[in-house]
């Protein structure tokens, strides 16, 4: 029983072993490039669209409103990055239900891979609303104290990003594998099934952590930016009244 | 009884009872999130779509310490650190 997709090699170039992860997360970017192509290559701004245009349509403005909902502002500059880790994660995830495909998610390395991509985008977007100088400053917001606990909070949360999307896909293909051993004539498939609705809700509770997180360190700076001059010029107005 | 034998006994039953611990514990958490969550929604049916995504962001969070002893049970099983230095494979 092969427990994760790294150990199936292929062939090697030079250092490096092209596994089952890496030559499965180029069929998924494959199919998603390939897809997305086929769409938008006669996309209309008009009445008759085509089917594959509504479902995209549809994704993106789900996307756009989960995306609204949790920052409190603007999407579209989110939109990319959490868009991608959705459709990636659920596409990877519920093409495992081919046999023979091995989900690149059902390896410690892509997931490992897709947090720390999270974990650099949060102070990328958070430097880019609030700038450098008052995102730096919320580490030490109430006080320098909090400021262990801060960094701790972000390793660990990165790493439970990994290990939650890896558990899950994961302890699906092994209960796929230990029931084929015990009862394979029905529940193999139920359990698959199961793994599909699995997969879908991680690649979307994965894409909202990552907003949350991103909203944490974009909104409540932005929040205090804007009471600041609120509460100043009500103390300067208060005398007059 | 040789060591490998006696790390394979501890490691088993080390593996079975976190897994056990784990849900266990999970479970309840969970179960006890959920029923709130749908009180809320019973109580406030318009802000169900907010109240179902953050029980979905909690039950994720929530479920990610049954997900790490599962993890630690694979490894003890599948990837035992002691046993590999015990048996030098």
């Amino acid at each position: 029983m092969t427990l994760s997709p790294d150990e199936i090699i292929y062939f090697t170039v030079g250092p490096f072993n092209v596994s089952a992860t890496l030559v499965f997360t180029w069929v998924v970017m494959l199919v998603l490039v390939v897809a997305s192509w086929l769409v938008t290559r006669n996309m209309r701004a008009s009445a008759p669209f085509t089917r594959g245009q509504h479902v995209l349509e549809a994704l993106v403005a789900f996307l756009l409103k989960e995306i609204q909902d949790v920052t409190q502002h603007d999407a579209r500059p989110y939109l990319p990055f959490v868009g991608t880790l959705f459709l990636f994660i659920v596409t990877s995830n519920v093409l495992g239900i081919i046999p023979g495909f091995h989900q690149p998610a059902g390896s410690l390395m892509t997931t490992a891979a897709l947090a720390v991509a999270v974990f650099f985008a949060v102070p990328a977007f958070g430097i880019r609303r609030v700038g450098l100088g008052r995102y730096l400053r919320s580490y030490v917001e109430p006080s320098p104290l909090m400021l262990p606990f801060t960094i701790i909070g972000e390793v660990s949360r990165t790493l439970s990003l990994a290990i939650r999307l890896f558990g899950n896909v994961m302890s699906g293909s092994v209960i796929v594998v230990v029931l084929l051993s015990i009862t394979p004539l029905l529940f193999p498939v139920v359990m698959q099934a199961f793994g599909l609705l699995i997969g879908v809700l991680q690649g979307y509770i994965f894409a909202i952590l990552a907003i949350v997180y991103i909203a944490s360190a974009t909104t409540i700076d932005s929040a205090r930016l804007e009471a600041e001059p609120k509460s100043t010029s009500s103390q300067k107005e208060a005398p007059h009244e | 009884m040789s060591e490998l034998v006696l790390i394979g006994i501890v490691s088993v039953f080390t593996a079975g009872i976190t897994v056990a611990i784990g849900s266990i514990s999970n479970a309840l958490g969970q179960g006890r999130a959920l029923a709130q969550a749908l009180q809320s929604i019973a109580q406030q049916p318009d802000e169900s779509n907010s109240i179902t995504r953050t029980l979905f962001v909690g039950l994720a969070m929530i479920e990610s310490t049954a997900i790490y002893c599962f993890v630690i049970a694979l490894i003890l099983i599948f990837a035992n650190p002691f046993w590999s230095a015990v048996s030098g494979g």
